[in-house]
């Protein structure tokens, strides 16, 4: 290779099975030079193993795993240039804090002088804001803090890539919304290749430049969060990503869709076939009214969940069964709530449905 | 009255540990008081105990040096003999062994158990004895070699008959080690002789510490391997103890030796908790 490569983590056809089963089958993925990469997926997708590959900890069964352009198959994990904040962390217990983060300086040959290695731990404890811990037993720390050790332990080999496996998992909700904050703004500023692993779709979506949502050892999409949630590439993806009204429909000539109550959508969609298609539409990309006959759809509230700047309906519309809307609250009046068992149209942007074959 | 919840739980508290206190006191607290008094009386004229003040019983400890230089330099050569074969043996099952067979092959170090010491004791004093290995040696032209009634022989009976219960406290720390920290260590570039030094050691140091006391502090009350394949030649406190309470009838020297052996035995044990409990930086150590 002349040029340098683009990409730090590439999987070229990477197929991963244990006996009969196939966790990972040929996935194909490149994760560009400095970006902070979520792989989103239910549990048993196929993600940690992906993850773990990349770390060194599994090899694959066919294809190439590469890192920083060099084919990283049978290279063990002490010698790739990527780190790993591990699921609740791995700390060693029997070191403190200082002891934990200055382990991998300790591991580089030529030796590092001891002055060195604890300037640059000092470093990474500051980075991570826990100057003044270095002493400190690992069973005498916070979660939250056992979460940061680890992350100063992971960066201060500086490594191209570091690898996350839920970090967050185990940190209440608060901390998390704190260290999603703080996770981003440290891949901003170091500019270090993120992949993060994680089965919360929120936390995918808020982090990461790039999603890839897995499903059954395969990639469903890679897009940017907000491509993701606005132009799902399947059902799956719209499923898994945000909330979706799901509704059988069958596609006509034209782009029309015939609904369940015998309305028509117009799509747009030339490119599908006719026949049965499943339309899925966002909760928040439907609108619901007071003044009933205005639309082709009418529905009956049948429960509502008060949010505070929203609420979230479910409505029983006629001839298509549940849906679930969500309203912005447009002032502070009680007139803004609409009540259970009161008669509403809906009404939504035939572009906001997206239609897939069923 | 009713009870109130506090009282209600100490009586709990008490009711269960009744039967243990009861039979500890009775079997241990009250001999051990006992041994003490008679350790500081003087031997009857026609043997047994007759009632003094006075520590020439201890002054006349030297009298039975060799019985202590033995039991000290044994017990603890032979508890570190165990740990370098057991250790690899533990690792072997712990991390190596595939998991579908772990449990039969870990219960195949606990088999030996299932006959008495004794016989398997008495097979080794064959295969020790002149009819034994020496015979063999002596049919390849290799003469005069003589393997029973030596610090050897009792060493390797030691080996032999404590190994499996220094494997087993090993293998448990090595098999609740969380492997993730053994991931982590490579990950962070150490190699897998690091990785061992550096993680997998200090944190089976509570299992080897376990494994160290429990097999000393059984040695150094140790009887039978040393009567049988020591020949009285080698021969441990124990072997003393009985020989003065039985033969000589001198009960109150025999007395002191016992109380010195178990003062000795508690130094072990405490010294053996600190060691735990600094390297592997918790408090959960769980000894004997």
């Amino acid at each position: 290779m002349t040029s340098a490569p683009t990409n730090d983590i590439e999987f070229r056809s990477v197929t991963k099975r244990y006996g009969a089963v196939t966790a990972v089958s040929d996935i194909n993925l490149a994760v560009p030079k400095g970006a902070f990469v979520a792989l989103l997926g239910p549990s048993g997708c196929g993600k940690t193993t992906c993850l773990r590959m990349i770390g060194g900890f599994e090899q694959p069964t066919e294809g190439e795993v590469l890192i920083a352009g060099n084919v990283a198959n049978g290279v063990p994990a002490y010698r790739r240039p990527v780190n790993m904040v591990f699921q609740q962390y791995a700390l060693f217990p029997h070191f403190d804090v200082e002891q934990n983060v200055a382990y991998g300086l300790k591991q580089l040959r030529p030796r590092l002088p001891a002055a060195e290695i604890s300037r640059r731990v000092g470093e990474a404890l500051e980075m991570v804001r826990l100057s003044g811990f270095s002493k400190r037993r690992i069973h005498e720390m916070s979660g939250g803090q056992q979460q940061r050790v680890a992350l100063a332990r992971a960066l201060v080999n500086k490594p191209s890539v570091l690898l996350l496996d839920e970090p967050l998992a185990a940190l209440d909700k608060k901390l998390r919304t704190a260290m999603q904050i703080e996770l981003q703004t440290l891949q901003r500023d170091l500019g270090i290749t993120f992949v993060l692993v994680t089965h919360d779709q929120e936390e995918a979506l808020s982090m990461s430049d790039l999603v890839c949502v897995m499903s059954a050892g395969s990639i469903r999409q890679l897009a940017t969060p907000q491509e993701v949630y606005d132009r799902p590439a399947d059902l799956f993806v719209a499923d898994f990503v945000g909330k979706t009204n799901r509704f059988d429909g069958t596609m006509e000539a034209g782009g029309m869709v015939r609904l369940g109550n015998g309305s028509a959508l117009a799509s747009g969609r030339t490119d599908l076939a006719p026949g049965a298609v499943t339309v899925a539409l966002r909760p928040e990309a439907i609108r619901l009214s007071r003044q009933a006959g205005a639309t082709t759809l009418e529905g009956t509230v049948t429960h509502r969940i008060f949010l505070g700047s929203a609420a979230e309906y479910s409505v029983a519309v006629d001839g298509l069964g549940d849906f679930l809307i969500t309203a912005e609250r447009q002032s502070q009046s009680e007139n803004d709530l609409v009540a259970p068992g009161e008669r509403v149209a809906i009404s939504f942007d035939p572009g906001t449905a997206h239609i897939f074959p069923a | 009255m009713p009870l109130t919840m506090t009282t209600k739980r100490r009586l709990v508290t008490t009711a269960l540990l009744a039967p243990a206190s009861v039979w500890l006191f009775v079997f241990l607290v009250l001999p051990f008081i006992a041994m003490m008094v008679f350790s500081v009386g003087e031997r009857g004229p026609a043997g047994g105990y007759q009632t003094a003040f006075t520590f020439a019983q201890y002054a006349n400890l030297p009298a039975r040096s060799a019985a202590y230089w033995n039991t000290l330099m044994l017990a603890p050569v032979g508890a570190f003999v165990c740990l370098i074969v057991a250790y690899p043996t533990a690792y072997y099952l712990a991390v190596k062994a595939n998991p579908r067979y772990r449990l039969l092959l870990v219960s195949l170090v606990v088999v030996p158990f299932w006959t008495s010491l004794l016989v398997r004791t008495y097979a080794w004093m064959y295969i020790l004895g002149s009819r034994g290995i020496p015979n063999l040696l002596d049919m390849i032209g290799i003469e005069d070699v003589r393997l029973l009634n030596t610090p050897g022989a009792v060493l390797l009976g030691i080996v032999y008959g404590y190994l499996p219960l220094m494997i087993m406290p090993i293998y448990v720390s090595l098999e609740k080690l969380d492997r993730r920290l053994l991931e982590a260590s490579a990950d962070l570039g150490a190699k897998p002789v690091s990785t061992f030094f550096s993680v997998t050691l200090p944190l089976s140091l509570p299992g080897v510490m376990t494994g160290v006391a429990l097999v000393t502090i059984l040695l150094l009350g140790e009887y039978l391997i040393p009567q049988l394949l020591g020949g009285g030649k080698v021969f441990f406190i124990g072997n003393a103890l009985v020989d003065l309470f039985l033969q000589s009838r001198n009960w109150p020297f025999g007395s002191a030796i016992a109380v010195t052996l178990v003062a000795i035995v508690v130094v072990v044990l405490m010294v053996a908790m600190r060691i735990a409990w600094r390297i592997s930086g918790t408090r959960q150590v769980d000894l004997v």
